[in-house]
Formats: structure tokens, sequence, C-alpha cells
């Protein structure tokens, strides 16, 4: 740790846990608060953060519950700090109202879920990734959300630095939905010097505070330039549908209409900016593996194995979940006979993609109800099936 | 002219009339504490015979008089009739979910210490679905101030029952009688580490005042618990049918005794309804205790 500059980034090359490394992206990113409770596998991020952060002019607080922590992490971003906090299935679903109260004041926060198995207390110490779909559906109401999901530390490191970014510019709470694998996994990571760290940073408003509004969007723009706690702007926001002076206007759906209109705009009008994609031999390919996080990567190995028998089949990782790739999903339905989508769950984002491939590919699914990662001979074998090599049932 | 009425709502078209005309300041007239509102938001959602107007002019009377930099003041309340205070302050301030204002209130203080933060909120918000952050924040000696406005029901969802409501109190949840015994708000603060503890009732209004003075310039966790009438969800069913007669309730059962032991606060019906300051002692705060401890481990 002696190695951080004064930025507080620890550059350099290090057998680093996912989870550490999720908390040393954050510190790059400029995350000066964390408040956070201990739930397995994501309390090394927290253990982390709570010693880092004292040395970088951060403030860590161990809250009550992780009603608490998003609340806190809210709060901290409101008084103008980059905030994150991190946590695991339980946790998570503590988190989901006021995950929407940070949508809705439009609140840039990260929150990183390192997925265990679930339901309830689940597998505490193994992975999962069974809250997909909470991820975008678990707070009450209408909303657009991004999520990232990194498959290695390297990439929860870099991945945790952009979704702080992210959330800056579209003034929201952004969610990195890691794995206990990768959060646990330790492998090499490489942190730059701070001058080759991209880092964005929320706009602020010029104009005066008698002519600003706190929810008043400029034409062409997707936010509002975000005044905070004594900026001398008397700022009012509220978790009720609001004005652009941020007043509530709960007597009718006049309001209701462009605010959550552009909630999921900014996000949805975006999305060809937003999403990342790593795609792997597609060109000629007849199959395609369609995964994300933990299971993308082990998927790796039994698509190599498919291609030495001769199957062309190609992989294609999605880097951002939420908001959804539709659009290459729906060029491969055309292009490919068939999808396979191996994920840590019992068949979540596997919809999405039925619901993009709209019968112009086969769709199945490889589960896994969490607890390990996937055997190879069965995403080989789905593949198999797939390309119609397998063996008929 | 009925306008003139306080506290009743105008007709909706007619406050859209007002507002065009620019009549509003001619029909309500200028009040002294119009620069700490948001005027554009009046009138407030408040029945009549409520005692929310009177805490807030209580505390935006002792917000004056605290000297305190209004630029650097954020209001947080969570959900409720008190829970709107923050929407009517012109003030940073901040409206959050139910139960969460202590703990998105200890986010803004951390990141910024130079902001006096204040949780403006209700009974039912602060120390029922609240209870866990209210006790934990007051261990801590977080510096905030909190002004707890307890009715002794859900006022805004229609007269329930909380962990307020003292035994027998008639509510729409506790039909028969509230058979549950409730908190007493400021021994909890007291118990739970609060170096600050006052409560009076909203008939006490200038004792109010000075109470909330007191907390806004206290370092560390502060409770100001405010007894308000509650006409339209809990007075009227207890024989309290306008906001006067619980005015006059206070008048003949208030007790001020200042240092008094906390378990003989406990506020039943019908009883002695104990107010005064309570708690006044000195502990370092939360990042009082935070610089200290980095500076000794740190070495800086």
């Amino acid at each position: 740790m002696s190695r951080a500059n004064r930025d507080g980034v620890l550059s350099g090359e290090f057998f680093m846990q996912g989870d550490i490394a999720c908390a040393e992206g954050a510190i790059c990113a400029g995350c000066r608060f964390f408040g956070g409770y201990p739930i397995t596998p994501a309390t090394e991020v927290a253990q982390r953060m709570s010693e880092r952060l004292p040395l970088v002019d951060g403030v860590y607080i161990q809250m009550e519950d992780e009603l608490a922590s998003m609340n806190a992490v809210l709060g901290a971003a409101w008084a103008g700090a980059k905030a994150m906090t991190a946590t695991s299935g339980p946790g998570f679903s503590l988190m989901m109202e006021n995950l929407g109260l940070g949508i809705m004041m439009e609140t840039p926060c990260v929150l990183v879920n390192v997925q265990r198995g679930g339901p309830s207390t689940g597998l505490p110490t193994l992975v999962g990734q069974g809250d997909m779909m909470q991820a975008q559906w678990g707070s009450h109401g209408d909303y657009a959300i991004i999520a990232l999901a990194p498959s290695s530390p390297q990439e929860l490191f870099d991945l945790t630095i952009h979704a702080f970014n992210l959330s800056e510019i579209y003034r929201t709470p952004v969610l990195v939905m890691t794995d206990a694998e990768v959060g646990h996994m330790t492998e090499k990571v490489v942190i730059p010097p701070p001058g080759e760290i991209d880092v964005v940073s929320r706009r602020k408003p010029t104009v005066s505070p008698e002519e600003y509004q706190p929810y008043r969007v400029a034409p062409g723009e997707w936010v509002a330039p975000m005044a905070v706690a004594g900026d001398g702007y008397r700022i009012h926001t509220t978790g009720l549908t609001h004005d652009e002076r941020g007043y509530p206007a709960t007597a009718d759906d006049q309001a209701q209409w462009p605010l959550v209109q552009r909630l999921i705009d900014k996000i949805e009008k975006n999305r060809q900016d937003i999403i990342m994609l790593e795609e792997d031999s597609l060109d000629d390919a007849e199959v395609v593996v369609v995964s994300y996080g933990i299971a993308a990567r082990t998927a790796k190995w039994p698509i190599q194995m498919a291609r030495d028998e001769g199957i062309r089949v190609g992989l294609l990782r999605l880097v951002t979940v939420w908001p959804f790739p539709e659009e290459r999903i729906r060029d491969l339905a055309r292009q490919v006979g068939a999808i396979v989508v191996p994920e840590i769950n019992m068949g979540q984002i596997v919809r999405e993609v039925e619901r993009c491939a709209a019968g112009q590919a086969k769709v199945s699914l490889v589960p896994h109800p969490g607890g390990g990662i996937h055997d190879p001979q069965k995403v080989l074998e789905a593949i198999r099936q797939a390309a119609g090599h397998g063996v008929e049932e | 002219m009925v306008l003139k009425m306080n506290g009743y709502r105008l007709d909706k078209t007619l406050e859209t009339h007002i507002e065009a005309e620019g009549l509003k300041e001619e029909v309500h007239g200028r009040h002294p504490m119009d620069d700490l509102l948001r005027t554009d938001r009046l009138p407030h959602i408040w029945c009549p015979g409520c005692g929310l107007g009177t805490a807030l002019t209580c505390f935006l009377s002792a917000l004056r008089k605290s000297d305190l930099d209004l630029d650097r003041v954020a209001v947080v309340s969570g959900i409720g009739c008190t829970g709107r205070v923050a929407g009517y302050v012109r003030l940073d301030s901040f409206h959050t979910t139910h139960g969460r204002a202590i703990p998105f209130a200890t986010g803004l203080k951390l990141a910024n210490p130079e902001l006096k933060v204040v949780v403006f909120s209700g009974d039912g918000d602060l120390v029922t679905i609240g209870g866990n952050h209210f006790i934990h924040a007051a261990r801590r000696n977080m510096d905030v101030t909190v002004i707890c406005v307890n009715n002794f029901n859900y006022g805004m969802t229609g007269g329930q029952a909380g962990a307020t409501t003292p035994i027998g109190g008639i509510t729409t949840t506790s039909p028969y009688g509230n058979y549950e015994y409730p908190f007493n708000v400021s021994a909890l603060a007291a118990a739970s580490g609060a170096v600050y503890v006052a409560r009076w009732t909203v008939l006490h209004a200038r004792r109010l005042e000075r109470s909330m003075i007191e907390a806004l310039l206290k370092p560390g966790f502060s409770l100001v618990e405010v007894i308000s009438p509650c006409p339209t969800g809990f007075g009227r069913r207890h024989r309290q049918r306008e906001g006067l007669d619980t005015l006059r309730y206070y008048h003949e059962h208030g007790s001020i005794r200042h240092g008094a032991d906390l378990n003989e606060t406990d506020i039943g019906l019908g009883g002695a309804l104990v107010e005064g300051k309570f708690v006044d002692v000195d502990k370092p705060t939360f990042l009082e205790q935070r610089t200290r401890r980095l500076d000794q481990a740190l070495s800086r």
C-alpha cells in the first residue's frame, strides 16, 4: 500500500483478489465514501475500503443494515461524494427500495452485488447468478438500470471504475453484478498510473441559484447538472414524482409521464454508448454461446472443445447485461441456427435472449442453481445438441 | 373570506388563479418566515389543528437565532405528515424513504462535515419503521439533530397505531384500544447514547424553540421530541375534537421537569406529560472519535 500515489491509486501489477480489485477500482474512480454491512462473499470489499479510504481522505462507515447502507450512500452522493456499497443476495434484496430512491432522485452511485446462491440465505460462500432479473426489476415501479457483469478480477477492477463513470454521466445508480467466483478469485490485476485512468465526474450547475432547477434538463441532454447540499443552491429532492423544481407533483399523471419516460430514456436511448460486448468467432458461427460473468468465462473451454470437433461455435459475452443488447441478439438470431445460454441460475437472461431471438434461432438454456460453475461437459453437450451433433434424447 | 382561513386548503383552480394573478401575497400576506419557506409550495397539506405548523415555525425561528450558515444546513425527512417538512423549507432538503432519513443524513454529514444536518420527521418514521437507525445514530453520537414530532399515530395514512401509541389508544388499527407497550422516544434516545434530549409539547413554543437552538448548536446526536396534536387521526378519538382541545390537554397535563428520571417520563393516556430538557452531556462525536483514532493509528 505504500506504493499508492497521491491520488490514492495503487499503480502496479498485483496478484489480487476480485473483491479487493473492486475496492481499488472504486478508489481509482474517485470513490471516497463507502457505507456497507458485512455479508459473504462481498465482505472483502468493505474490509479493503475500511483500510484504504482513511488513507485517501475518504470515509468508511459500517452501517446497521443494508437499508441504512444504501441510504448512507445516497446521502453521501448528495453531499458531493462518489459513493459505493457492496453486498450480496440478502443485502441486495434489502437495498431494493432505496435503489429506487436513488433512481428517482437521480443519484450517481455504485452498488456492487457479489452474487451467491439463493433464494434466501442460500449458499453464502458459493457462486450464483440468480439476481440478474432482480437487478432490473427488483425495485418497484418502472425504471431502466445499468448493470455490468465482470468475469475476472481485472475486469472487476476496470468495470468498477466504468460503473462510477456511467453513474456520473447518467446520474443514476449503476450495478456491478459480479459473483462469489470472481469476487473470491485471486489473479493478476494491473492498475495503471492515475493519468491513464479515465475518470468522469458529474456536471455542476453554472447558473445562479435563482435560475437553477434540479431537474430541468436542457434540450438535447438527458440529465440536469447536479447541485449538492452545501453548494448554496438550496435544492429540494424527493422520492415522490416531482417536477423540474424537484417539487412533488402527485395530483395526477402530468409530471409522471415525462419523469418516468426520461428515467428510462436516458439509459435506453443511450444504449449504444452504454452496451459493451465481447465477441469471439462469430463471423462463421452456426451456434453462439451467449453468457456473462463467470459463466461466460467457463464457457470458453467447451467452446474450444466444440471448435476442435468442427462445430462452428462463437461467443457473445455480455459485459453489459442491462440495458440488454437486443439489437445484437436479434442480428445474431438471424445469422445462426441456435443460441446456447449458460448461466448460474435456472433461466433468467435466457428469457431476454428468447424474446430478442423471437423464434429466429433455437435458444437453449444451460442452467445451474448456484453453488458451483458449470460442468464444461454439460455446456459442450448443449453446444453439440444446438449444432445438431448431439445425442438425441 | 374563506381564503383567509388559516390552514384550509385552497380550491385548486382558485390556487392557480391566485398564483397567476400574483395575488398570493395579497391573499396570504407576508410571513416573517417566508424567506425560509418554499412559499411556492404553500398552502401546506397539514390539517386544521395540527401541531406541525407550530413545530416548523419554532424550528425556523431557532435556525435564525442559531446563527448557522443557512447555505450549510440540510434538512432530511422520511415519509409521513412530518416528512413533508423537508419540502417546505428553503434549505437543501431531502424527502427520502420511510424510516431512512437518519442513514441518509449520516451519509450527508460524513461526506461533508461542514454541513449542519437536521432530521425532521415523525414518530412512526423515526422510531417505528426507522427505529434501528435511530438507536444506532444515537449510539455512534452521529452529528445530527433529530426533531421527532410525536403525535402517537400514523397521521398521513389515516390514524393507525404505531410504536408510540399509548396503551388504550384508539386508532384505526387499534379499534378496541392499543395493547402494545409503547416506546418512550426521549428515553430511547438517551439510553442509546444521545448527548442532548428534550421534550416539549407545541403549546410550549418558546421553550421548544430554545431547545431547538440548543440542539442545533450541540455537537453530536441531539433529539428534540415534539408532542403534537393530531386531531384528525388521534385527538378526536380521545375526546379532543379540535387541536385546541389537545393544547388544553397539554396545559392541564404538562409537567416541566428538567433532568427528570427518564423512567418516569412514559406517556400514558390521561397521565402526566413530563417535559423539559432531560439530557445535556458532552461526549466526543462520531467524527471526533474517528479523527482521534485515525490520527493515532496512522501517526499523522
